[in-house]
């Protein structure tokens, strides 16, 4: 990046000078994003709704982007900053590995990812800020993980499950009460899908599963193979089969009060 | 105050290239060569770390004769020309043919600038196409030229003999095995014609495989994989390609 920094600094999203604004600039918004682990792996999942005010902008915005074969990133926040935050981001992580002939390690993405949300302060503070959550699969301990972070940069490992964006609250619910020690692969899909119905269900800017129009929520998986994106017929399969159980129980499976 | 000696122009070129050159035939060659489902590179390399061959972009690989660290310059220059272009427009933008221009304005310019010593290095530039008729092969020697090759091409010490050899055997559509084992072959002979044996461990291969379903293409071949290739009989190669059992690590 310093090579970009030096030769075309305007490609650097922090480089560019912020005109003065009068009121809330009207820019989409992604919303709900959330990440489970399980032994072997972290599933990170989000919804597929972008909004600007009360209106829907996008109804099938993608929001989670692999970032290299072993780690993802999954945005909140203004639309347009944060695609263009992850192809720098994914860019200086191919960079290095190419480069270098190693990867970096996850803490050194996490930290990267870091400094690039920081260098975005300035436009945070004019209501167009960028909050993603990563999660990747550690090689060197074997086992996934999540970092959550902040507008201002502030970075924190999570532990089980995390969620961000407006329907974060809602998904945070729902995960606490269904997360296990022990979930399979499967289950951990099965969990973020149920987490982000309830953030549709409780929160207006995030979407759920459209059945009619065939959108379902983006999940990927990343485990000791690497990056894997859930096809969408997998991602529908998984959807239906919550709503079915929904159309029964529209609250969703209950926890034990005890 | 002595006057310097007047030398002209074409035996100050010629001297040049001939230190070039020596300098080049002083390192080991390596080959690249077309197979059915990609491009193949095959050198000998003692170094596990300091490789021959790598990435620089989804379809592109790089293969360099020489010095290492001028060649690594080179290379670290390419793969930040292929991001830089990549990030600016599209990943469809960076061809192969564009960084061999590059390299060879690179090439070009130091050595006809009297300030700096020529370059010892020679550049093999490829690109895996959709089919086999889309991949390009550039080979770029010290002096800036582009060679547009098909099917095969050696560069660094003898390579002048071993594409002779590749040129009367190399043909198209043949398997990753075959022709792994044709350019072990090739690069096997000395310069008086005697045979030696290359160990594997001795060899860096690495591919740019079409059927990848990844976009990155560039893939090396290691450890058993490669033993495995090494092993396998010419005819009864199709299940042991590139895509077996993935045991080798994702560079």
């Amino acid at each position: 990046m310093d090579f970009l920094a030096e030769h075309q600094p305007e490609l650097l999203p922090g480089n560019r000078q912020l005109p003065p604004t009068q009121g809330v600039l009207e820019a989409p918004h992604g919303t709900t994003i959330v990440a489970v682990t399980f032994p072997g792996g972290v599933v990170l999942a989000g919804d597929r709704r972008a909004t600007m005010g009360n209106m829907i902008a996008q109804r099938d915005i993608e929001k989670v982007f692999p970032a290299d074969e072993y780690s993802a990133v999954g945005i909140a926040g203004t639309a347009g900053l944060a695609v263009e935050m992850v192809k720098l981001f994914q860019l200086e992580l191919e960079h290095f590995e190419k480069v270098e002939g190693a990867q970096l390690s996850l803490e050194g993405k996490a930290n990267r990812l870091s400094t690039m949300i920081r260098s975005n302060l300035g436009m945070a503070m004019q209501g167009l800020a960028v909050v993603p959550l990563f999660a990747g699969y550690d090689v060197d301990r074997e086992k996934g993980r999540i970092f959550s972070y902040d507008v201002t940069g502030g970075r924190s490992e999570e532990h089980n499950f995390a969620a961000t964006g407006s329907g974060s609250i809602f998904a945070r619910g729902a995960m606490k009460k269904l997360f296990r020690d022990d979930l399979t692969e499967e289950q951990a899909t099965t969990l973020v899908v149920q987490a982000l119905y309830d953030a549709a269900d409780d929160d207006s800017a995030t979407g759920g599963p459209d059945v009619a129009r065939r959108i379902y929520p983006i999940i990927t998986v990343i485990t000791e193979d690497g990056f894997r994106r859930l096809t969408e017929q997998e991602a529908s399969e998984l959807s239906r089969a919550v709503l079915q159980r929904r159309l029964e129980e529209p609250d969703g499976p209950k926890a034990a009060l005890l | 105050m002595s006057t310097p000696f007047y030398v002209s122009p074409q035996q100050a070129m010629a001297d040049r290239a001939e230190y070039a050159r020596k300098g080049i035939a002083r390192g080991r060659s390596l080959v690249v060569l077309q197979y059915a489902d990609g491009i193949v590179f095959v050198g000998e390399n003692p170094s596990r770390a300091l490789h021959k061959f790598s990435e620089i972009y989804d379809r592109i690989g790089f293969a360099a004769a020489g010095k290492y660290n001028e060649y690594e310059n080179l290379r670290i220059g390419g793969v930040r020309y292929a991001d830089l272009r990549g990030y600016t427009y599209d990943r469809d933008d960076v061809t192969a043919r564009g960084l061999a221009n590059v390299y060879a304005q690179t090439l070009g310019t130091i050595f006809s600038s009297a300030a700096e010593k020529p370059y010892e290095v020679e550049l093999v530039v490829a690109e895996v196409g959709e089919t086999p008729e889309g991949d390009q092969i550039y080979r770029l020697p010290h002096d800036g030229s582009i060679v547009d090759e098909h099917g095969s091409v050696a560069v660094g010490g003898n390579a002048e003999q071993i594409s002779g050899f590749l040129d009367q055997r190399h043909r198209d559509g043949m398997s990753l095995a075959e022709a792994l084992k044709l350019a072990v072959q090739a690069l096997s002979r000395d310069t008086n014609g005697s045979e030696r044996e290359i160990p594997a461990e001795r060899l860096e291969v690495a591919v740019l495989d079409r059927t990848r379903p990844q976009k990155r293409k560039f893939k090396r071949i290691v450890g058993r994989q490669l033993a495995r290739l090494l092993a396998a009989d010419g005819a009864s190669t199709e299940a042991e390609s590139a895509d077996g059992p993935e045991d080798s690590d994702e560079e």
